[in-house]
């Protein structure tokens, strides 16, 4: 299973995506903004959190716009799986792979702290690893997760199971507590919290490793 | 010549820095601010004869976000 991890200016959780996804047993290469196309035969992309760009103008606004996310926008409309966190979740709502958008946390402040969050979905290659209603802690860290949608994407999105993830207490203001966000072909997963910052025990907890050995278990078999 | 184009989060988007600066205008004793909207100004400088569709693209592709956000090209 081979995976790309997107590396912008700004990108600082770009190596500890790259560590969970091979601990998970995936073959990773890291690729640079200004690259064209993905690495041949590329399963995942994941579009890793930080500061993309000094978050200037919009938080992944310019991110977006840089020659790799065509090739990744490419990628998903061929039907690959996209991971987007953190900054990569604004990226992925700014080049239009998911709706929605990420506004300025409702209290103003940035959140770091690690949350409870509930799985709200089994059904996708992200999360069949869990049972939904279990309860995972992730560490969340941003400034703009503040999630926001018109009532019609809402709607779409709740009545077609794709909101994947929840937060049990709201840290910052999201529309009906959303953490993270489905794809309609449920291929591209968008979330604030951190999974690849809960993969080892140093880290304090392992409850994002079942999302990377299910998504790798199924692109491995695929 | 010259674009201004003005970016404002739509009616009825919660804009919580608008807020917050309605909340400090109140502290410095200014009554009577019922609201605080905050957007931002953005300068172009173009090639004579951009048309205003050519603007309006750049401001759909890239400057604003129209999920949430509104704007408004002035040409200068």
């Amino acid at each position: 299973m081979r995976a790309a991890v997107i590396v912008f200016p700004g990108s600082n959780c770009d190596r500890d995506m790259a560590v969970a996804l091979r601990a998970a047993g995936a073959d990773v290469s890291m690729v640079w903004h200004k690259d064209s196309d993905l690495p041949e035969g590329v399963d995942l992309v994941a579009v890793p959190g930080g500061f993309s760009f000094g978050d200037y103008l919009r938080c992944g606004a310019i991110a977006a716009q840089s020659p790799i996310c065509k090739a990744v926008v490419a990628h998903a409309e061929r039907g690959g799986y996209v991971l987007g966190v953190c900054n990569g979740f604004q990226v992925l709502t700014e080049s239009g792979l998911l709706p929605g958008a990420l506004m300025r946390n409702a209290e103003l402040k940035f959140v770091c702290k690690t949350l409870d969050l509930k799985v709200e979905t089994s059904t996708s290659g992200f999360t069949e690893g869990y049972n939904a209603g279990d309860v995972v802690a992730f560490p969340v860290a941003h400034h703009d997760g503040n999630y926001t949608a018109d009532p019609e994407t809402l709607q779409r999105l709740e009545a077609d199971d794709r909101v994947a993830f929840r937060y049990v207490q709201n840290p910052n203001g999201s529309v009906a507590d959303i953490a993270g966000i489905l794809s309609a072909n449920r291929r591209v997963l968008g979330m604030m919290p951190h999974p690849e910052r809960a993969v080892d025990m140093g880290h304090g907890g392992t409850d994002g490793q079942a999302l990377f050995r299910g998504l790798i278990g199924q692109l491995a078999n695929a | 010549m010259k674009a201004r184009v003005h970016v404002m989060l739509k009616n009825g988007v919660l804009d919580p820095q608008g807020e917050a600066v309605r909340h400090a205008l109140g502290n410095l004793g200014f009554d009577g601010v019922s609201g605080v909207r905050q957007g931002k100004v953005i300068e172009l400088d173009l090639a004579d004869g951009t048309s205003e569709d050519t603007i309006t693209d750049m401001c759909e592709k890239l400057l604003a976000n129209t999920v949430i956000e509104s704007y408004r090209v002035e040409l200068l």
